[in-house]
Parts: structure tokens; C-alpha cells; sequence
């Protein structure tokens, strides 16, 4: 119990829908997000469309999960990063970024954090384990 | 770090991306379709070729080069088993670039 | 060292299972320990003793099922597999369906997780 949390890492690299790799993703950082470990999530590659605003499934037949990205921070998942290269790459900006919660005090939208690959490479190499989802 | 890429460079990014964020020192693990990353002459060896050059260890699971008849591997690119794999695994921290 | 292993992709369609089978086995043979194997996504179709290949091809569930007998905790995810029609009664001997609360737990007691998936 003395030891200090475990930073656990989730790196998202697949678009959404197309398979469903990101929608149960979100099922285990959810779950994950409740115990006592250090969480980040990572946007990276196609993973960035994942974040895309205005996702509408309905005609799909899928249940979207853009509802609950916008409630991250609700789950205590606050450390989101999306890799700015990744983005650019895409030609989105951080304006066509879901929020993903509000601040509880100032009710000011929580933006993912848009950070360089150096930066992340640095992160992912501090972290106990990294799961790809 | 240990990164894992188990795709052909010709059909995914995966390899690409992973360059992008590997350093000097980390190792790079070709598995599965990945070994065709390793493969010698072809237009994406150019890949594996920088990594080398920046000091990034590349390996390839022989029995994944075996399966695919890979014999001309890049020069600089370390030839491994399963056990090989695992001895990368307990010396660093993994990513899997899925 | 303890080391977790997590499954994606489903068996014979994709190498996934075969390459974690054969980091597990190297593992074992190097003294190290399993913590856990977990099956998600797809990946949960890999302990079904359903399948019925041909006599020549590797089984891969009872091969999952040989693992577990052997003492190692192999966990199908209840959502994933709840999802893909995989129950308690279609399952190999010796693996269980349990919670994604499972996974937490290996990615936090293993000193490395190991993720085979496409």
C-alpha cells in the first residue's frame, strides 16, 4: 500500500467505428480510471479522429461515444495529450477537438493538451506499462 | 524503450509513427508482418536504414523472416527468437505499436 | 520478472495468438512468471472449445486451456465476450471470464505488459 501509484498508460492510434477498437478501449480506461493508478491517454495517428467533434452515428446504427469523451474528466481522467505532428498531419486544429470536461470552478471547457512527439516520447518511457487501445 | 511494429511499412504507419518517437538507444522489435520492414532493397528500407543510422537498435523475429522466405535483411539489423524477444521485454519498458 | 500478456485479435485469422503463445512459452522456459493472460476484444474467441480445426493445425484453445492448467490465471473480458456469444458453458477448462477490474490488476502487479493484437 506504501508504494506510490503505478502510471499506466493508454495509447489511442485507430480512427473510430471503422473497427471497434477504440469504443472498447474507452470501456477499459473507464474501468481503469476508478482504481488507484496514475492515468494518461495518448491521441496519436488516426487516434486523433477520435476526438473529432460532431461525430453522428445514428445513421450507422452504432452507438457513438462522443458523450462520454466529453465527460473524461468526470471519470478522473484529466492527463489527455494529443500529438500535435498526428493532427496537423490531418488538418484539424485544436478548435476541432472535443472538450472533454469543464473546469468545476471556473465551468471553463478542458481542452485535450495538444503536445509535441518529443514530449510524449518522454512521457511513454516514465510510464510502468502502456496499453495500445 | 522496446517498440513493437507488427505491420508492413507498405501497408500501415505504424513503423513510420514509431520512428517518430523513438530516441537514440531505444530498440525497435519487427514481428508478424512487421519483418517486412526489414527486408533489404526494397522502397521502404530506407526506414529501418535511418533508424540505425540514429543509433536505434532494430530487431526482427527470425521465425516471422522464415515464415515470409525474408533472407535479405537490412545490414545493422539483429536476427532474433522468441526468447530474444523476451530478454528485450525484461531490459525495457514496450509499446506496441498496434 | 512478471510479466502479463494481453490478446486482441481472434485465433487462426490473425498471428496474434500464435506470436503470444510463443512469447509465453519463451518466458516460461527463461524462469520468468505469468502473471496474467488476458483476452480482449476479438481475442476472446481464442478459448472457445467450439472450434474443431483440422487434425494437422495447431488447437489453438486447448493449448490456452494446457497453459491454464499449468497454474496461470487466463481471463476472457465478461464485456468483450458477452458481446461475441462467449460463455461460461463454450469455454476450454481452465480460464475464465472475469472483469476488465482484472486487467487493471495485471497492468499494475506485472512489471511488463506484453500486447499482441492487429
Amino acid at each position: 500500500m506504501s508504494e506510490e501509484k503505478k502510471k499506466i498508460m493508454f495509447t489511442v492510434r485507430k480512427p473510430p467505428h471503422g473497427t471497434i477498437y477504440v469504443y472498447e478501449g474507452l470501456e477499459v480506461k473507464l474501468i481503469m480510471a476508478a482504481y488507484d493508478a496514475d492515468i494518461s491517454v495518448v491521441f496519436m495517428d488516426d487516434g486523433v479522429y477520435a476526438l473529432k467533434a460532431g461525430q453522428d452515428t445514428k445513421a450507422l446504427g452504432i452507438k457513438g461515444f462522443e458523450a462520454t469523451y466529453g465527460v473524461l474528466v468526470d471519470y478522473e481522467i484529466q492527463k489527455v495529450f494529443v500529438d500535435r505532428t498526428s493532427m496537423e498531419e490531418r488538418g484539424l486544429t485544436e478548435e476541432d477537438l472535443l472538450v472533454i470536461g469543464e473546469d468545476e470552478d471556473t465551468e471553463e471547457p478542458i481542452r485535450p493538451k495538444v503536445v509535441d512527439s518529443a514530449e510524449l516520447g518522454a512521457m511513454m518511457a516514465e510510464q510502468h506499462n502502456i496499453l495500445s487501445f | 524503450m522496446l517498440h513493437t511494429v507488427n505491420k508492413s511499412p507498405f501497408q500501415n504507419s505504424a513503423l513510420d509513427s514509431c520512428l517518430r518517437f523513438a530516441n537514440a538507444g531505444d530498440s525497435i522489435l519487427l514481428l508478424e508482418d512487421g519483418v517486412y520492414g526489414a527486408a533489404s532493397g526494397t522502397a521502404k528500407s530506407p526506414l529501418v536504414e535511418g533508424a540505425l543510422a540514429k543509433k536505434i537498435k532494430v530487431y526482427a523475429l527470425g521465425a516471422d523472416l522464415s515464415a515470409r522466405a525474408l533472407k535479405e535483411t537490412i545490414k545493422g539489423v539483429e536476427i532474433t527468437d522468441y526468447a530474444g524477444f523476451v530478454d528485450l521485454v525484461v531490459a525495457n519498458k514496450i509499446h506496441s505499436w498496434l | 520478472m512478471k510479466l502479463a500478456v494481453c490478446i486482441y485479435e481472434g485465433p487462426y485469422n490473425h498471428e496474434a495468438s500464435d506470436s503470444a503463445y510463443n512469447f509465453i512459452k519463451a518466458a516460461l522456459a527463461k524462469g520468468h512468471e505469468i502473471r496474467g493472460i488476458f483476452f480482449y476484444h476479438d481475442g476472446v474467441y481464442n478459448v472457445t472449445k467450439l472450434m474443431d480445426p483440422p487434425q494437422d493445425d495447431r488447437h489453438i484453445a486447448n493449448r490456452w486451456s494446457e497453459l491454464g492448467k499449468s497454474g496461470i490465471d487466463i481471463v476472457v473480458c465478461i464485456a468483450a465476450a458477452k458481446r461475441r456469444g462467449i460463455v461460461d458453458e463454450v469455454l476450454v477448462p481452465n480460464v475464465r471470464i472475469s472483469g476488465l477490474g482484472q486487467l487493471t490488476m495485471m497492468a499494475i502487479e506485472a512489471d511488463r505488459m506484453v500486447i499482441f493484437g492487429d
